[in-house]
């Protein structure tokens, strides 16, 4: 399968960064019932056409800010900025519903906002063409490959013209190649769109490879400890992983992590 | 060609010659069941010639059975009316099962208090032998097809809103997120995420049900031995006359009339959900 193409979309591309940012934590404090603090203190911007990442170790409540951010749970203190009629989201799973189709599970979302018909075939048909998935569009989910799935759950954001896009540990299930094909579609998907991104992930070659910035978690409660501005632009070719700078940062950022685990 | 993309010929196999394999492995499938068949006629045969005069008549051979239980016109013309009859009454009773029991399971999955205070309930009744509530219902409603149509009710519905409850209950949480990110109503979350969620346990259950309805309908006119005949008053009927011909004749009649309830639940199962889920890839 071919990455889509890089073609920019005039309508959605913003080249100035906005004054207010898209995405806004402002002092965010989130507590369970059952007493267990899952962050505490975030406060962190990500501006529109900024690709933020997220790493930190397993239940550092990295899952819990995003969830936050979409206002499925809120903060127990502090506020959560956000445009939620223009948010995507990226589960760990593709959570496609099995008895549609590829071209009807995209359209679901524009579908629940009572999007009429010709209008959002039209934007489930671009956007499976974005993933590069056209062919696919009558394949049921059970028949297609956890890669596959992946895509089918990016385009079904897409269809609602994401301004900031959160994702989950998307990739996380997937093998090495396929997830790094992924990385690279994600980044021109995010070239065209300039949406503002943030995106959790155990990997730092994966932060580092997609982001601007990465923001390091320390282990529950989660805080921020620390921040990195990633010093490539885009587009971004995987040939820049294998570079000294690569290494670099990824170095001080893995060396941040073991001090946020210790 | 083949050779070189085994992707592709795979894609164009399971287009082209898949359904031809298919056939042929159903076929193949068919012949242990039928062969069973046969066996069974055949030690059916053996023990009625080996019984003793006098008791002949308790087990009369197969053929006997076939010629003077239901092909005789004296015999249909009486039997195929009841046959209908009972037909008739299992079919209503499951329907109005069927329409309760999801009524029911709806309203306990958008009320969980419901749900918490009437379910255990719901297991307990099941657990309540209809017969021995059946007098109470001639009470009431004397000995009328709505009495025999409680019986089938009764004794069909609570597999429904058991199982389709469970099925409710089980959405992918992640599912759930993703309609609440939308702010969907529940009316939406439960017309396009719960209920096809639960389609294949709500098939379950339908399946269930119908086999009981079946039997609820047959016992029901045991109990209710009034208005038109069907296949339970027949049996009573027969076995008074010692007409064991037509006895075994409506036996297999009542067989047959629950393998086809499930039969039809079974195929329109896996029609609906052969796209989609496991259970109905699995040729059974």
């Amino acid at each position: 399968m071919q990455a889509p193409s890089l073609a920019l979309s005039t309508a959605t591309s913003q080249d100035t960064a906005p004054v207010v940012p898209a995405l806004r934590f402002s002092q965010v404090d989130l507590t369970y019932p059952d007493g267990t603090v899952a962050v505490r203190d975030i406060s962190l911007d990500v501006a529109s056409g900024e690709f933020v990442a997220i790493v930190g170790p397993s239940g550092c409540g990295k899952s819990s800010l995003l969830r936050c951010a979409s206002g499925l749970i809120a903060p127990t203190r502090g506020s959560v900025q956000v445009d939620l009629s223009h948010l995507g989201y990226v589960f760990q799973d593709s959570t496609l519903l099995p008895w549609r189709n590829v071209q009807q599970n995209v359209e679901l979302l524009a579908q629940l906002r009572r999007i009429p018909k010709e209008e959002r075939n039209e934007l489930a048909r671009s956007a499976i063409e974005l993933v590069g998935l056209t062919g696919f569009e009558r394949h049921h989910p059970r028949r297609l490959s956890g890669g596959m799935r992946m895509r089918v759950s990016l385009a079904r954001s897409l269809t609602i013209d994401p301004r900031v896009f959160l994702f989950d540990e998307p990739f996380g299930a997937l093998d090495e190649i396929t997830r790094e094909r992924l990385n690279d579609e994600l980044l021109s998907v995010f070239q065209s769109k300039r949406f503002a991104a943030l995106f959790v992930t155990h990997s730092i070659y994966e932060a580092v490879y997609l982001a601007t910035r990465v923001v390091v978690m320390s282990s529950r409660p989660g805080r921020i400890v620390a921040e990195h501005v990633v010093p490539f632009s885009y587009p971004r070719t995987p040939e820049v992983r294998f570079s000294a700078e690569f290494s670099r940062v990824a170095g001080q950022i893995s060396s941040d992590l073991r001090e946020a685990i210790a | 060609m083949q050779l070189a993309n085994p992707l592709v010929s795979r894609a164009v196999r399971s287009r082209s010659t898949v359904p031809v394999v298919r056939t042929s492995r159903r076929r193949r499938a068919l012949v242990p069941p039928v062969a069973f068949f046969f066996v069974i006629l055949g030690v059916w045969e053996l023990i009625s010639a080996s019984l003793a005069g006098s008791r002949k008549f308790l087990l009369p051979p197969p053929q006997s059975v076939l010629i003077h239980g239901l092909l005789a016109r004296d015999a249909y013309s009486q039997i195929l009316p009841s046959f209908l009859r009972t037909a008739g009454l299992a079919l209503g009773g499951l329907i109005v099962a069927m329409l309760a029991g999801m009524l029911v399971a709806a309203v306990m999955y958008r009320f969980s208090w419901l749900e918490r205070a009437g379910f255990p309930y719901l297991v307990a009744l099941q657990a309540v032998p209809v017969l021995a509530v059946a007098p109470l219902i001639a009470v009431i409603l004397g000995y009328s097809y709505v009495a025999k149509g409680i019986v089938v009710v009764l004794i069909a519905f609570f597999p429904i809103p058991a199982n389709f409850l469970l099925g409710l209950r089980s959405v992918d949480a992640g599912l759930e997120d993703l309609f609440r990110l939308q702010r969907t109503s529940w009316w939406t979350r439960f017309w396009r995420l719960a209920f096809p969620s639960a389609l294949p346990q709500l098939f379950t259950s339908f399946r269930i049900a119908a086999g009981l309805a079946v039997i609820g309908a047959i016992v029901g006119e045991e109990f209710f031995q009034a208005g038109v005949p069907g296949l339970g008053m027949r049996l009573l009927q027969y076995l008074d006359q010692v007409e064991y011909n037509r006895l075994y004749g409506a036996l297999i009649l009542s067989s047959l009339l629950g393998i086809a309830f499930y039969s039809i639940f079974t195929w329109t199962s896996s029609r609906v959900l052969r796209s989609w889920h496991e259970s109905a890839q699995v040729g059974r």
